[in-house]
Parts: C-alpha cells; sequence; structure tokens
C-alpha cells in the first residue's frame, strides 16, 4: 500500500476545491484547513447565541401583536441558527460543549456588532434591516465555499434571514412614516449603527493576513472589502429612499466607480471590540453565563435520565 | 357577527377576554426565556409555545373584535392593566426554570380539558376555534410531560426543585378554574361546562403525570376522584391581580404607548 505525501494530497485537495468541489466530513483536508473553520463557524455560531440579546431585549416592549410575534420568531430563529452551526462545526470534530465553553471564558470571538447597546425600539428594526442585510450579503458568499455542511447551512440561513430583512425594514418604514418622534427614533438608529454594520465585514483587505489563503481554499468567496463595499452599495439608496440618512457627508455615488464613496470606519474600534473591549462585551458574557450556570442543573437532569433509560 | 340571542352576551364575551388574556400574559412570560433557557433546544421550544399562546391570544381577541369591534392591539396594548381577566397564575415572574416547566404543564393539561369541554358548547365559534387551538396544544403538553417526568425523576437537585416549583403553582393553578363571573348563566345556556367540572378531569390528568414524576401535590381521593387539599389563589377573573400583572402589562404596553394607536 502506498501512502500519498502531504504535499501530493495538498495538491489534490487544492485542484478539488479550485473545481467548486465541496468537502465533507470525512474528506482528507489540510489541518489548517480544519482549524480555520473550526475557528470560523464557532465564531459565526457564537454570533448567533450572543446576537439573540440585544434584540430579545425587546421581546416585552414590542408594540403590537404583530411585532411581537415576529420579533420572538426572528430571536428563536438565531438560536436555531446557532444550532445548525455548532452542528456544522461538530462535523469537523469540536463539540458544542467544547465552543460554548470557549466563549464563556471569553476565549471565542464573535461579531463586532453584538456588542453595542440597543437603548430604543428603533434598534430592533435596523439591527433587521440593516445587520442582517450585511449578514446575509457575508452568507451568500459563504454558502459559495468549499466547506459541504457550512456552505449548506449558510444556504438555509440566507433564506431565513431574508425574511428577517423585511422584518426590521417593516418596522423601520412605519417609524419613517410615523410622528416626528417614530421617525427621530428611526434616525438616530440608523446613526448608532452605520459604522459598526460597516465593521460587520472585517478589517479592510491590506490587513486581513488570512484572506489570501481562505480565498484559495474557498473557505471565503469574496474579500472583507468587497462584501463591504456591496453592502454600501445596496443599502445607501434604501435609506434614501425613506427620507433617512447615512451619517457620513462623504457617501455619495460615484458615477465612475459605480459605486458609492464612503468613509472607512474607525479600525481601532473594531480591534477593540472583537477583543472583548466595546460598549456591551462583558454585560454580553455575564448574562451568557448567568443562563449558562442556571440552566446546569437542567442540562444534569436530563442528562442523567437520558443514561439511566439507556442503561434500561 | 351577533351573540345568538338566548345566550348571555356579557358573561360570554368576558369569558373570551379572560382566556385570551390567559395565553396573552403566559405567552408573554414564556417569551421571556428566548435567549434565555437551559438548552438551545429549549430555548427554541419555549419560544414557539410562546408564539403558539400569544397567536391563541390573537384567535380570541380577534373573535372578541367581530362581536364587539375593539381590535386586538386595543385590548392587548392600550387596555388598563385592572380590566385583565387572566387568572393570576399566568401573571407571576418566570422563576426558575422548575417552576417554568411546572406552571406550563398545569396550564397545557387545563387548556386540554377546557378545548375538548368545546367541542360541546352551543356556541359555534368556540367549538371552531378549540379544534385549532387543540391540535397545537397537543404538542405543547407532550412537551411539557416529558420535561415534568424527566425533571421530576432527573438527579437530587432537579427532584428537589420540581417539587419545591409543583407546590408554589399547584395552588395557583386552581385559579385556572376559578368560575368566570356570571358562569352559571353560560352552563344553563349550554355555552360551557362547569369549571368545577373541568378541574375534576384536569386533576385525573395532572395526578397520572405526577406520580409517574415522583412529585406530590396536596390532595385527597374520594369516591375514586381527587379533591385538592390547600387554598385556591383566586381573584384573577374578577380582576384582583397581584402587582406582577400590573409590572407585566406595564412592560408589554411601554413602546405601544410612546404613540398610542399610531402603527408601529
Amino acid at each position: 500500500m502506498t501512502e500519498k505525501s502531504h504535499n501530493e494530497q495538498l495538491t489534490e485537495f487544492e485542484a478539488r476545491v479550485a473545481r467548486g468541489d465541496k468537502v465533507e466530513p470525512g474528506d482528507w483536508m489540510p489541518d489548517e484547513y480544519r482549524q480555520n473553520l473550526i475557528r470560523m463557524i464557532g465564531q459565526h455560531a457564537h454570533s448567533e447565541i450572543v446576537g439573540q440579546l440585544p434584540e430579545g431585549k425587546w421581546i416585552p416592549y414590542a408594540p403590537g401583536f404583530r411585532r411581537k410575534l415576529t420579533l420572538v420568531a426572528k430571536v428563536q430563529d438565531e438560536a436555531g441558527h446557532g444550532q445548525l452551526l455548532y452542528r456544522a462545526a461538530e462535523t469537523l470534530g469540536k463539540s458544542r460543549e467544547e465552543m460554548i465553553d470557549e466563549l464563556l471564558a471569553g476565549k471565542a470571538k464573535y461579531s463586532n456588532v453584538f456588542n453595542y447597546p440597543t437603548p430604543t425600539w428603533a434598534d430592533v428594526g435596523v439591527i433587521g434591516w440593516l445587520v442582517d442585510t450585511a449578514a446575509v450579503i457575508n452568507q451568500s458568499m459563504l454558502a459559495q465555499g468549499s466547506y459541504g455542511p457550512y456552505a449548506r447551512a449558510m444556504k438555509r440561513i440566507c433564506y431565513e434571514e431574508s425574511f428577517h430583512i423585511k422584518q426590521g425594514y417593516d418596522a423601520i418604514v412605519a417609524l419613517a412614516k410615523g410622528t416626528p418622534a417614530q421617525r427621530a427614533m428611526a434616525q438616530d438608529a440608523i446613526h448608532r449603527w452605520w459604522y459598526p454594520t460597516l465593521m460587520m465585514s472585517g478589517p479592510p483587505d491590506k490587513a486581513s493576513p488570512h484572506t489570501e489563503k481562505a480565498m484559495r481554499w474557498r473557505i471565503k468567496t469574496k474579500t472583507n472589502d468587497q462584501v463591504r463595499q456591496e453592502f454600501v452599495d445596496l443599502i445607501v439608496p434604501q435609506i434614501r429612499a425613506l427620507g433617512l440618512d447615512v451619517p457620513d457627508r462623504d457617501c455619495v455615488y460615484d458615477e465612475a466607480a459605480g459605486h458609492y464613496r464612503f468613509t472607512q470606519p474607525d479600525w481601532e474600534e473594531l480591534k477593540r471590540v472583537i477583543n472583548g473591549d466595546g460598549p456591551m462585551n462583558k454585560e454580553r458574557l455575564d448574562v451568557r453565563r448567568r443562563s449558562h450556570e442556571e440552566g446546569r442543573w437542567v442540562r444534569e437532569a436530563l442528562a442523567a435520565k437520558a443514561k439511566r433509560a439507556n442503561a434500561a | 357577527m351577533n351573540i345568538p340571542s338566548g345566550l348571555p352576551s356579557e358573561p360570554l364575551l368576558g369569558m373570551i377576554v379572560a382566556l385570551g388574556d390567559d395565553e396573552l400574559v403566559l405567552g408573554h412570560r414564556n417569551s421571556e426565556w428566548t435567549g434565555f433557557a437551559p438548552i438551545l433546544e429549549e430555548d427554541i421550544a419555549f419560544s414557539n409555545i410562546a408564539q403558539d399562546e400569544l397567536g391563541h391570544s390573537l384567535a380570541w381577541f380577534s373573535l372578541h373584535e367581530q362581536l364587539t369591534g375593539k381590535t386586538p392591539d386595543w385590548m392587548a396594548f392600550e387596555r388598563n392593566w385592572r380590566d385583565f381577566a387572566c387568572c393570576r397564575l399566568v401573571a407571576y415572574p418566570k422563576g426558575d426554570f422548575a417552576y417554568t416547566v411546572v406552571r406550563q404543564f398545569f396550564f397545557d393539561a387545563a387548556e386540554q380539558v377546557r378545548m375538548k369541554s368545546f367541542a360541546q358548547s352551543s356556541f359555534d365559534p368556540l367549538r371552531q376555534l378549540s379544534v385549532k387551538i387543540l391540535a397545537e396544544e397537543a404538542y405543547h403538553l407532550m412537551h411539557s410531560q416529558g420535561l415534568v417526568e424527566r425533571l421530576g425523576d432527573g438527579t437530587e437537585e432537579s427532584h428537589r426543585r420540581m417539587q419545591a416549583a409543583a407546590e408554589t403553582a399547584f395552588p395557583q393553578s386552581l385559579g385556572l378554574f376559578e368560575d368566570f363571573p356570571a358562569e352559571a348563566d353560560l352552563v344553563k345556556a349550554g355555552v360551557v361546562k362547569p369549571s368545577r367540572e373541568l378541574q375534576e378531569e384536569w386533576l385525573t390528568e395532572i395526578m397520572r403525570v405526577l406520580t409517574r414524576a415522583t412529585l406530590v401535590v396536596p390532595v385527597r381521593k374520594k369516591n375514586g376522584t381527587f379533591e385538592p387539599e390547600c387554598s385556591p389563589d383566586l381573584g384573577g377573573r374578577t380582576g384582583r391581580h397581584t402587582d406582577d400583572l400590573r409590572q407585566l402589562v406595564s412592560d408589554l404596553q411601554h413602546v405601544y404607548q410612546l404613540a398610542p394607536g399610531q402603527p408601529w
């Protein structure tokens, strides 16, 4: 029996990926590919779980049956996405429990955007509309990625996220057409979320060392800057069509380039927020830790009962 | 839609509101677990149950709207909390997961019994609505009953918590069977069965499950039927609420009241 050398396997792997084949759980893959994906999918799953909190805060206060029902459904979807993503990461050999423990220990990262406060009802609308639009652009790109389970999870998640965007947009339209106070609430929220949302796509390409390999292995199929530009081009006309605006006077359409120009966010702020020092990082993790602790007895009891049932 | 002559309209409307309020307030409480449940699967389950209950509440208030013209949003988001007619049980804070599970189980079992009893109602819309609600409630009951059995007989700690929750929630749950105002008129017109009878059926149901879950509540058996041996926590149906409801309704209506009646 002849063992293929690592280099031969790597060449074959890269050729497969370049052809657009999907990599499946049992297939040979470079360890760096596996580790990168575990990290990315784990971060993505954590973002869904932590991402329940900023909007979930408004569930008790949601105005009207329709808003309350759709908000509960939306935040529930995020739990479902978390479940699906943890499952996708598990196919690469890391358990949900390990990943959650890392999150709670402050060792895992998650999207910057969930570390900002949500002081008004309009934040729910803006998160659904702006943040989820940015997420869907990123995730549609990831749905083209090379790892089968992640790409398939992304397809399903994008499908549900498209309803989230509608939900958010619809809530903002109601505010934009409402009383001056409602309108001001919408405008204020867009101002606060604009730059954090721009940061969601990650650091600029020139400061993103992993991009080259991630593109070669089709872990990503577009760069951070491409994804960000796509978001700006799509969202700015939508915002302005409602008579609202973004907090950037230099945000103008460049005919020659066919794109909107815009001011880059403060990349130092992104670094701080990603590394645990954003306005709400501590609070978000504290809340997660507390509910994890309070639920420990439930998980233990369910496990004990299942164990006895299996033994019987 | 009109209430057929011969049926007592005021008590009937009152009961519809009470049932809508029960679902609204418990749905609100259950949605407080969204994002905070002990495992992701329960986070999803309780969010789902919350949506079903809010949906049932909307269904009761939609029926009420057809009879009175008052919109469901007005009923939930503009009405004074003192005019709510939910039983006290549903308004208590969500407590620990044990309390949430036990309360939910008692509620689900009661809802089964009541909705089944509506199959014989002389008021058509009750019959129709109960079929729709029963279809969803069957899953709720399966879920909460399964959790009661597994957590009641899980570990020492889970048993202790579930037992404490059962002791707290049992007298409160008897409030689900507090007579509706002028209930005798509704019974006489064949709209409902007496709450007393429903309570008996409910006790038989829950005792079957509690026994399997190794949980105990204060009842005695007499001539083959169970009777509670504690005083029930009543008052909700006649507007004697605890402060928990005032707080809950204030949260519920908080944003809406910034511009009442406006589209949100």
